[in-house]
């Protein structure tokens, strides 16, 4: 065990991993993460805790994270390279586990022109793979980028994203070899609304032998609304969404049943393609819906270890 | 080369609404190229301050001077003279660059230099009127490894190891027609025969040669005047 978590246990002993999203809110009330939590306990192995997501200004990562250990839940801190240099960041990631946090998360971060501080300076001092490189330095060597060296070493199951569904498409498969090689455990996927494009991806992930050294998270978001589904076809950057997914929401009397039944047939494909190692549910704004989810995909309840 | 491009008039006008005796120094280095502060430039500008004056009910005086290159001491050198003597100017508007505004307010310590530009980034004219970024003068080039496209210029995120999950169809997440720069060095060493370069991680930049690591500075001791030889000057 490189970590201890219960997320590396679950997938260790090989079980069908769940892990699921808790946004902290846009002000320091502890209530919501609280309220998210109990709403999510028992649903998921871990629940990932966004940073600042689409750069916008929210409570902080880390100290949701530690609200969340508090409660008994398990959480995975999302560490983005846009905020912090790497001082910041391997403080951060000391931080991390001396409050218990056994799960990290290494991700570029979007720009910071997405957000609510559009002028502002992004740092990028570090990207997500030499991120997951240094988090691996410290926990493997107990060392610092610099070379120097800690009393005692950060225990980590660290984790990266990968998206299938950016271009170039050949060489986001070469993006998780590198993340592999660099020392990530795990990896989520962006949200799958492509299957086809999705197994694709697999079949070269496999060619690579990768799914059999990283342990790798189907992403997927229940969409509530047909609407949505067609604004992220057309105008979000790095996701693609099926005509079938639009037109069965689009079609559907009840747009959330529809929406729920999507996710959960998703789930069994998901299953049968070889490497895939659980999926992490990303049920933006949406959270509720998630224990629905889980139970009708047949994931619950989750093992205890 | 810099390229750069001219204030608002209106905020140039409140830089320099309570002189009235006015030089504007123009450049005809690259500011002239990229049509901010050339002769040309120089000529527009004075005449939409006299304008601006004449709505504020004043009349002011302007003196243009374009020299070779603000950059340079040779260069700003004789605008010393207007510093000097009976000379009334009292404030200096230069459409140099950041350097050359730097250089001329060194060659006139007692007189007001404004900047008349706003100095954009290092880059190049990709069609008529339309100038893109390509340099970041980071100090330590890495143009082998990308197939001579810069990533850390190009980046929005001056990314070392790929794009990041926002590039779709050839773009920048960034929006605004920004070519990700990753999927041209992409397809280039795609074109190359090179892509197993991109295999390769990237370890951390070294930063401390941008400019995180304070003010530049270059010294190159055999063409320091202290230590010419005689066969040098000969």
């Amino acid at each position: 065990m490189k970590s201890g978590s219960n997320l590396e246990k679950v997938l260790r002993a090989g079980h069908f991993a769940v892990t699921t999203e808790i946004g902290p809110p846009k002000s320091c009330d502890a209530e919501v993460v609280r309220r998210h939590g109990e709403t999510l306990r028992g649903y998921a192995d871990a629940y990932n805790v966004t940073d600042n997501q689409t750069a916008v200004v929210r409570l902080s990562s880390m100290a949701a994270c530690t609200i969340l250990t508090g409660m008994g839940l398990e959480p995975v801190l999302q560490m983005t390279c846009r905020d912090r240099n790497r001082i910041a960041l391997q403080s951060d990631l000391l931080g991390a586990a001396a409050l218990g946090i056994r799960n990290v998360l290494c991700l570029t971060g979007d720009h910071q022109s997405f957000g609510n501080h559009p002028d502002s300076k992004n740092v990028f001092d570090l990207d997500s793979i030499q991120l997951i490189h240094t988090a691996r330095l410290m926990r493997d060597k107990g060392q610092f980028l610099c070379g120097e060296e800690m009393k005692v070493k950060p225990r980590l199951f660290i984790g990266g994203v990968v998206n299938p569904f950016a271009d170039p498409f050949e060489f986001r498969v070469t993006r998780l070899a590198k993340k592999n090689a660099a020392g990530a455990d795990f990896v989520q996927t962006q949200a799958i609304l492509d299957m086809s494009r999705f197994e694709r991806f697999m079949k070269k992930v496999r060619e690579a032998g990768l799914h059999e050294q990283v342990f790798i998270l189907a992403g997927l978001m229940p969409i509530k609304s047909a609407r949505m589904a067609r604004y992220m076809q057309k105008n979000v950057p790095g996701m693609m969404v099926s005509e079938e997914i639009c037109q069965r929401l689009e079609k559907a009397e009840d747009v959330k049943a529809e929406a729920v039944k999507l996710v959960v047939e998703q789930i069994e494909q998901i299953r049968q393609i070889e490497g895939v190692a659980g999926v992490h549910l990303m049920a933006v704004a949406w959270e509720e819906i998630i224990p629905a989810i889980v139970e009708q995909a047949g994931l619950y309840p989750r093992p205890s270890l | 080369m810099i390229i750069a491009e001219r204030k608002p008039i209106t905020e140039i006008w409140r830089l320099i609404e309570s002189y009235r005796q006015i030089l504007v120094v123009g450049c005809r280095g690259c500011v002239t190229v990229c049509l901010a502060g050339g002769a040309r430039e120089v000529a527009n500008l004075a005449n939409l301050l006299h304008l601006a004056a004449r709505e504020h009910g004043c009349s002011i005086t302007i003196l243009q001077h374009t020299v070779e290159r603000q950059c340079e001491y040779e260069f700003v050198q004789p605008l010393a003279a207007y510093g000097q003597g009976d000379c009334s100017i009292e404030a200096v508007v230069s459409l140099g660059c950041g350097i050359g505004v730097q250089a001329v307010a060194e060659c006139l310590p007692d007189i007001p230099v404004y900047p008349g530009l706003n100095t954009s980034f290092l880059g190049m004219p990709e069609r008529s009127g339309r100038w893109v970024e390509r340099c970041h003068a980071c100090g330590q080039c890495i143009l082998d490894k990308t197939g001579g496209i810069c990533p850390i210029a190009r980046c929005a995120k001056n990314l070392l190891n790929g794009p990041c999950g926002g590039s779709q169809h050839g773009q920048c997440e960034i929006g605004g027609g920004t070519d990700c720069a990753w999927q041209l060095i992409y397809d280039k060493l795609s074109r190359l025969n090179q892509l197993d370069r991109l295999k390769e991680i990237a370890l951390p930049k070294d930063w401390s040669k941008d400019r995180d690591g304070g003010p530049r500075r270059l010294c190159r001791e055999d063409w320091e005047e202290d230590n010419f030889t005689d066969e040098v000057r000969e």
